[in-house]
């Protein structure tokens, strides 16, 4: 082993200590300044018609993204619809029926790499699946590639959660002669209810700001949502749109739902932590 | 009596199949989405594979007009975008995870760490948003005339100082997956067993020291592993790319000209393909791009459940 002064080794080890300290004040910065930015820009353009009325065309002041907001509302709701059962039911084979078989593992093992698949896939597969098929783009197809990229998060979610349920309370209720299935969903369930409701809400926080999934399968439009079967606005991909085009009052309008949607996300996140916090006490 | 509760229990019975196999149906419908993918991207893809065969992914020319397609200036600017990503975003990740084990009390480890995760939960679009109005500016008006100035001898720092690029996508990448490799990097490291870093220590090692010939050798599948995880996000990003890569299909030697990457064209141009060998097209780079995404994730998992076996955590 090379020997060096004690001098330069901790020199060194100084140096990696400020540049971490330095690479720590960087991060807060930068989130600081983003949500800073976010509401300063986004600020301006909420008012009461930015809730209340459809966008105005190009050249005319005033407008809202009214039927946006509804649509990402009902686009999301209808995600967490489909989305949760199915991952809590994955999330109970992965947990209490398929531990230790090599269904299970292989399964445990695909859902960790379908959750780093990049939206945009999942956007082209419902595409290709629903799109195409019903021949036209719709809210439907939007909410169902939202429901696809939630499930293994909750699956995972759900499975590390009643992993953490003490067996002891399972066997208590086996042996009264409690079926499996009341098992699960009557105490494991409500053992880890808690840790569910923030397993859910990240997933929620997580697809409320997708846009890429949305953007061949919701699409857009500029009218009232009257029906989740044709073309369906949204948030998100109206932000695209916006920013994108040379009209300023576009452009402040994307500040808007950007504000909207970061603050939600945001607001979403934070509560999941608290709610975390408050099962580990 | 006793025919009622043997009817009772052979309802039980029936409840508790229908129950399990709806769980196991719910867990197969994972992999089933995984090889549908696979199929259906395939299936879209064909009419591309069979007009351009291999040729498609080397070649530059992207043309609706005249109906030619290559991946090469995707695939170049892809693999640009996340180069400069990685590099920035790995050692800093290391130092980062370092930082929030070793370096920092308990009470700033927790402020940054609650802070990361926020900025990672920050929608990607955001980051475009935040990038195309207020990043790439700063970067046209300061940083890239610092840099020509600086490194201007060079062909990647050559062109004019437009804020958007291929550089700025970069940059917002690594800012990106700073807090995904940083957070698992954190868990390896705190993986390794406290009496192989304590034995350093006593024997009077720096905290640099038992980091990087202790900590980093016991945990280096991991490490790999969340590099692996960093890469695939970085690859697959879209949004912030797409706001803020120019979209432009040259490809070019200089880091400040624009570009673009697989997901930002398929983002840009798919609801305006309305030819089918455009859109075939454009599936085929989807196509490309859930194989390599796959890939990675599977390399990253399998790296990261040996660290687990090693320090005996499932």
């Amino acid at each position: 082993m090379k020997s060096r002064s004690r001098k330069s080794r901790v020199l060194l080890d100084d140096t990696i200590r400020i540049l971490s300290c330095l690479i720590a004040i960087t991060s807060i910065i930068a989130l600081v300044w983003i949500i800073y930015e976010v509401a300063m820009r986004g600020i301006t353009a909420i008012n009461f018609s930015f809730f209340t009325h459809l966008p105005a065309p190009p050249g005319v002041k005033g407008g809202g993204l009214a039927n946006a907001i509804t649509g990402t509302l009902a686009i999301t709701a209808l995600a967490t619809i489909i989305g949760i059962p199915i991952g809590l039911m994955a999330g109970v084979y992965l947990s209490e029926l398929g531990k230790g078989t090599p269904f299970g593992s292989l399964v445990r093992f695909f859902t960790s790499v379908m959750m780093g698949i990049p939206s945009i896939i999942m956007g082209l597969f419902i595409y290709s699946i629903m799109v195409v098929t019903f021949g036209s783009f719709s809210g439907y197809a939007g909410a169902v590639s939202l429901a696809v990229i939630m499930l293994p998060i909750i699956a995972r979610v759900t499975e590390d959660m009643l992993g953490l349920v003490p067996s002891s309370l399972r066997e208590a209720a086996l042996a009264l002669g409690a079926p499996g299935w009341k098992v699960t969903l009557g105490i494991l369930f409500r053992a880890s209810k808690s840790g569910l409701l923030t397993g859910s809400l990240l997933a929620i926080a997580r697809v409320s700001g997708e846009t890429a999934p949305l953007l061949f399968t919701a699409l857009n439009s500029p009218y009232w949502v009257k029906s989740l079967s044709s073309p369906t606005a949204n948030l998100t991909v109206t932000i695209f749109n916006y920013a994108m085009s040379p009209y300023p009052e576009w452009q402040r309008q994307a500040w808007g739902a950007s504000f909207l949607i970061t603050m939600t996300v945001l607001a979403l996140t934070i509560l999941s932590r608290l709610i975390i916090k408050e099962v580990k006490r | 009596m006793v025919n009622d509760t043997n009817q009772n229990s052979a309802r039980q019975k029936v409840v508790e199949r229908i129950f399990r196999i709806i769980a196991t149906s719910c867990a197969a419908l994972i992999l089933m989405t995984i090889v549908g993918i696979l199929i259906e991207l395939f299936r879209g893809a064909s009419l591309s594979i069979r007009t351009f065969g291999l040729s498609f992914l080397i070649s530059q020319q992207w043309n609706p007009v005249i109906q030619m397609f290559g991946a090469g200036s995707s695939i170049f600017g892809t693999i640009v975008t996340t180069l400069i990503a990685m590099i920035l975003a790995v050692p800093m990740s290391l130092i980062l995870a370092l930082f929030l084990t070793e370096i920092a009390p308990p009470i700033i480890s927790r402020v940054v760490g609650y802070s990361l995760e926020l900025l990672a939960a920050i929608p990607s679009i955001i980051y475009g948003m935040w990038g195309l109005f207020v990043f790439a500016p700063l970067m046209s008006k300061f940083v890239q005339p610092l840099l020509g100035k600086v490194f201007g001898f060079l062909p990647l720092f050559k062109g004019s100082c437009m804020g958007i690029g291929m550089l700025t996508a970069g940059l917002i990448l690594a800012l990106m997956i700073l807090p995904f490799i940083s957070a698992v990097m954190r868990d390896v490291f705190l993986m390794v067993p406290p009496v192989v870093k304590e034995s350093a220590f006593g024997m009077g090692a720096t905290t640099w020291e038992v980091t990087s010939k202790v900590t980093m050798r016991f945990g280096a599948h991991g490490l790999i592993g969340a590099s692996f995880l960093g890469l695939g996000r970085a690859i697959g990003e879209t949004m912030a790319v797409t706001f803020v890569i120019g979209n432009d299909h040259k490809i070019s030697l200089s880091l400040f000209s624009p570009g673009n990457t697989i997901a930002s064209t398929i983002a840009n141009e798919f609801t305006e393909a309305s030819e089918p060998l455009y859109k075939s097209s454009l599936i085929e780079l989807g196509l490309i791009l859930f194989l390599i995404t796959l890939t990675i994730q599977i390399l990253a998992h399998f790296w990261l459940k040996r660290i687990r076996k090693a320090v005996g955590n499932i």
